[in-house]
């Protein structure tokens, strides 16, 4: 009978658990939309924020981690490869274990990594070095991806390449990662999702900038990090303006979540 | 062709290790000046800024309390550091002074506010782990996982907005004290890093075979029973390791924290009292340091990209081998 009793109460702690988990995911979200959307204007998008308008942050803020991708993108996806496919034995695997460790490295330590490796010698904050801290962020995610994606194609389809006749990168590019091409895809996605809401990193090597620029070479307009400035300023309606700015990051950083994990059930 | 991207693939991978070694070669450079002045003392060393006569060993400064307790605890005191000095100055007008940094107080800060997070989310992050994988049906287990999974998708910074001016008032209306402090930075630390631990969690537990648990079960043994005995022994080592893993990623965490910790270096005496970690003296000193202030904060750099290092290797050599 008592066995029975602890049963029941460690089953209901347990969905209690989830129910917390939820709750707190719930609060959050829907403090935001609150706050956010009574801030909220269309206006919003149209002015920078030199004029209460979040226009240059929003797309600081893409640019930055459209750069990083650029960066990140290639050379993570080369990296996965060469574990996968091309690496033997002991030191893909030295490789593997060491991206997973730079994958949860302290994104502030990379921002102050980048800032004595760039900002340093060029003397300011620059667009680049935000997108360089970025991308260090990213490559490992995308390493991670593409090494579980390509896992995931059936070894047959490499001999039947390499048994036409086919050269080993030919083999990797047209029949490999075409297979694995969606979930690839998708892990990219969510590797961007990933860093376009990131701060830390952005502090001290791009800052921010309350005016519009595409000049990567000087301190750069940024989402996340003029939310931090604004929510801690005196004034209200700069708290507002952090709540309306908050509100349009996690609704961005949602969407791409969401369209990620979208596309990997469809697929399944 | 063939040859060539060979190379270039190879080269890529081995930018991973260039990068991790550039990073520590970097801070311990950038830290090199903090550590010939303070060398390994500067650890236990909890005075930071101040400004004491050269003639005076360092170790005796460090029973005089900081002078901040008087700088009201406002989100951001970015300025703390000037008052500081000033204060100082006015006692040691003639007396050649140096100034000394220690990293005591971001040290004792971030391990207890990683604590706090651990001691808080272990408990829910099980519960939600369990439910997952052994009490919701399918479907509802994959639709509450991956509400739990949105959660970790929330920018950091947005944990810290709604940590301030929603979580951290009920936190201080339960325990008293300050509404910023190690124990609300140390709670909103523990909500998010819940997802990541019960994720963990739940797929190691969801490595058990299905017979182990079956035969328990033909036995007669209860859920919990079979939790407890089959299951946990089983993914034991795929449990702590995710648990170590989570106190890695706290270590490191630094938006939320910055808006709930405080930002003051003084040594709490409770756990209601407002301090500072490591990451936050980073982002919110950085700006304004320059010379042996610059060069402390990145040997507080370097020592928290060694901690988290060793924490997170350590869990993935020993424990997390098996899930992998």
């Amino acid at each position: 009978m008592k066995r029975l009793v602890i049963n029941k109460i460690v089953l209901a702690l347990s969905t209690l658990s989830a129910v917390l988990g939820l709750a707190f995911l719930a609060w959050i979200l829907i403090t935001l939309f609150v706050k956010g959307l009574s801030s909220f204007h269309l206006s919003l998008f149209v002015n920078d924020l030199i004029n209460n308008g979040l226009r240059n942050l929003i797309i600081g803020q893409f640019i930055l981690a459209g750069m990083a991708s650029i960066i990140g993108i290639p050379l993570g996806m080369v990296a996965g490869i060469y574990i996968r496919e091309y690496g033997r034995g002991r030191y893909a695997n030295i490789i593997r274990n060491l991206s997973d460790i730079m994958m949860s490295a302290p994104s502030i330590v990379i921002g102050a990594f980048v800032y004595a490796l760039v900002v340093v010698p060029t003397g300011h904050t620059s667009g680049f070095a935000g997108s360089i801290a970025l991308a260090i962020m990213m490559i490992p995610i995308v390493i991670s991806t593409t090494d579980s994606m390509l896992s995931l194609v059936p070894q047959e389809l490499r001999e039947a390449g390499i048994a036409l006749g086919a050269s080993k990168y030919k083999v990797i590019f047209d029949i490999v990662i075409k297979s694995a091409k969606v979930g690839i895809m998708t892990g990219i996605l969510l590797a961007f999702a990933r860093i376009v809401g990131e701060t830390a990193p952005l502090l001290f090597t791009s800052q921010t900038s309350n005016y519009f620029t595409l000049d990567l070479t000087q301190a750069f307009p940024s989402l996340s990090v003029s939310i931090y400035d604004l929510a801690s300023d005196v004034q209200t309606s700069s708290r507002d303006l952090a709540w309306a700015a908050s509100f349009i990051l996690t609704v961005m950083v949602l969407v791409i979540n969401l369209t990620g994990k979208f596309i990997t059930r469809n697929k399944k | 062709m063939e040859k060539i991207f060979q190379k270039l693939s190879f080269s890529s991978a081995t930018l991973v290790f260039i990068i991790l070694l550039g990073i520590f070669i970097t801070l311990f450079n950038a830290a090199r000046p903090a550590i010939n002045e303070f060398g390994l003392h500067f650890i236990v060393d909890p005075v930071w800024n101040k400004e004491v006569p050269l003639t005076t060993p360092t170790a005796k400064t460090s029973t005089v309390q900081a002078s901040t307790t008087d700088d009201n605890i406002a989100v951001n005191p970015d300025d703390f550091s000037e008052d500081d000095g000033m204060g100082m100055d006015e006692d040691e007008d003639s007396v050649p002074t140096k100034t000394v940094y220690g990293g005591l107080v971001p040290l004792v800060g971030t391990i207890f506010s990683t604590l706090i997070a651990l001691a808080f989310a272990m408990p829910i992050a099980m519960g939600i782990a369990i439910f997952l994988a052994e009490i919701a049906p399918k479907n509802i287990s994959s639709l509450v996982g991956g509400a739990i999974e949105l959660l970790a998708a929330i920018p950091s910074i947005i944990f810290g907005m709604w940590g301030l001016y929603y979580f951290a008032p009920i936190v201080a209306d339960l325990f008293g004290g300050f509404q910023v402090s190690l124990l609300t930075a140390g709670l909103v630390l523990g909500v998010m890093i819940l997802p990541f631990m019960a994720a963990i969690t739940r797929d190691s537990m969801n490595t058990t075979p299905d017979i182990l648990k079956e035969s328990a079960y033909a036995l007669g043994a209860t859920k919990f029973e079979v939790i407890k005995d089959i299951i946990f022994p089983f993914s034991k080592t795929g449990i702590i390791g995710s648990i170590i893993l989570s106190l890695g990623r706290a270590l490191g965490e630094t938006m939320a924290v910055a808006f709930l910790i405080g930002s003051i270096f003084e040594l709490p005496h409770k756990v209601t009292d407002p301090t500072i970690t490591i990451p936050v003296a980073l982002a919110n000193n950085f700006g304004e340091a320059s010379g042996v202030g610059m060069s402390s904060l990145f040997y507080l750099a370097l020592i928290l990209f060694v901690m988290s290092f060793g924490v997170i290797s350590f869990a993935k050599f020993y424990f997390l081998r098996k899930v992998n």
